[in-house]
């Protein structure tokens, strides 16, 4: 399996994905952090926070999918780095949030490896990652 | 409390999880990953991989356990209830799949003090019953500083 051609500065079809408290929960769940400032408003505002918020690890986790789609084989994705800037408040209502994925290509190695510089965009058109990588290379 | 540099290099000893194909399909299900090498043997097996295949981030199922325990370790002086997730990493070897069987040794790669704050990276190097390495993940922590004004 052969990833998609492209070359350095490419700009990767974006993708919008909507979390709802019900998408926090059931990642709580599979990930086993149940840490309630992702379900319990009571806590999360207690510790300062405007609301409940998605895990960090979760919107990495969606954009660690988004790259693997681009890819065609999550076997392809050999690494993925980022750093958490600014939390996802997921409101208490049916519309939840948005977190926004895009990547450019950063670098294209001679081995075929692709490095895509990855952004995610909250709501408010903030971005929630920062120098978030990726390195995507065919098995 | 500030974290000692000398803590470095210091490993916690090892934890053994084994990763099971339902808790693959839930963690799939939970990041939107709907390619069947997930959820279904016969396409994992087609696509060369011997059983249901992890999403890239699922690691953190048992890598954030085995970091918890250490970071809840008196000695290192870290409060939980106050510790930021900064930063993380996964540098995946090959992919993880239902039925092995890992084992992750947690260290701490490095301590600075930012602002006041405690900032410690931990590592954990995961690796198959022959030795082999499988992953090597990072997770960057913010010990915030006592009370803030």
């Amino acid at each position: 399996m052969s990833l998609p051609a492209v070359t350095v500065g490419d700009e990767l079809d974006g993708r919008t994905v909507t979390l709802t408290r019900a998408d926090l929960v059931r990642y709580a769940g599979a990930s086993g952090d149940l840490n309630p400032i992702h379900w319990n408003e009571r806590t999360a505002t207690a510790v300062g926070l405007p609301g409940v918020i998605a895990h960090g690890m979760l919107t990495m986790g969606l954009a660690a999918q988004f790259v693997a789609d681009w890819a065609g084989d999550p076997a392809a994705v050999r690494s993925v780095t980022t750093r958490f800037t600014r939390p996802v408040v997921v409101p208490d209502d049916d519309a939840g949030a948005t977190v926004t994925l895009g990547a450019s290509v950063k670098a294209v190695d001679d081995d075929g490896a692709v490095t895509l510089a990855v952004t995610a965009h909250g709501p408010d058109g903030k971005a929630v990652l920062g120098k978030a990588l990726a390195v995507v290379r065919a098995r | 409390m500030a974290v000692d540099a000398s803590f470095v290099g210091r490993t916690w000893p090892p934890r053994t999880y084994r990763v099971g194909a339902e808790k693959v399909r839930e963690f799939a299900r939970a990041v939107g990953a709907t390619d069947p090498v997930h959820t279904d043997v016969e396409a994992a097996r087609a696509a060369g991989h011997a059983d249901v295949v992890a999403p890239p981030t699922f690691p953190v199922v048992f890598t954030w356990e085995a970091t918890r325990e250490v970071v809840d370790d008196p000695a290192l002086g870290l409060d939980f209830t106050r510790v930021v997730h900064r930063d993380q990493s996964f540098e995946l070897h090959r992919p993880v799949v239902a039925g092995d069987e890992l084992t992750t040794v947690v260290s701490v790669a490095e301590v600075k003090q930012l602002a006041g704050n405690d900032v410690v990276t931990f590592r954990c190097d995961v690796t198959a019953p022959d030795g082999g390495s499988v992953l090597v993940s990072t997770a960057t922590l913010v010990g915030r500083a006592g009370d803030d004004a």
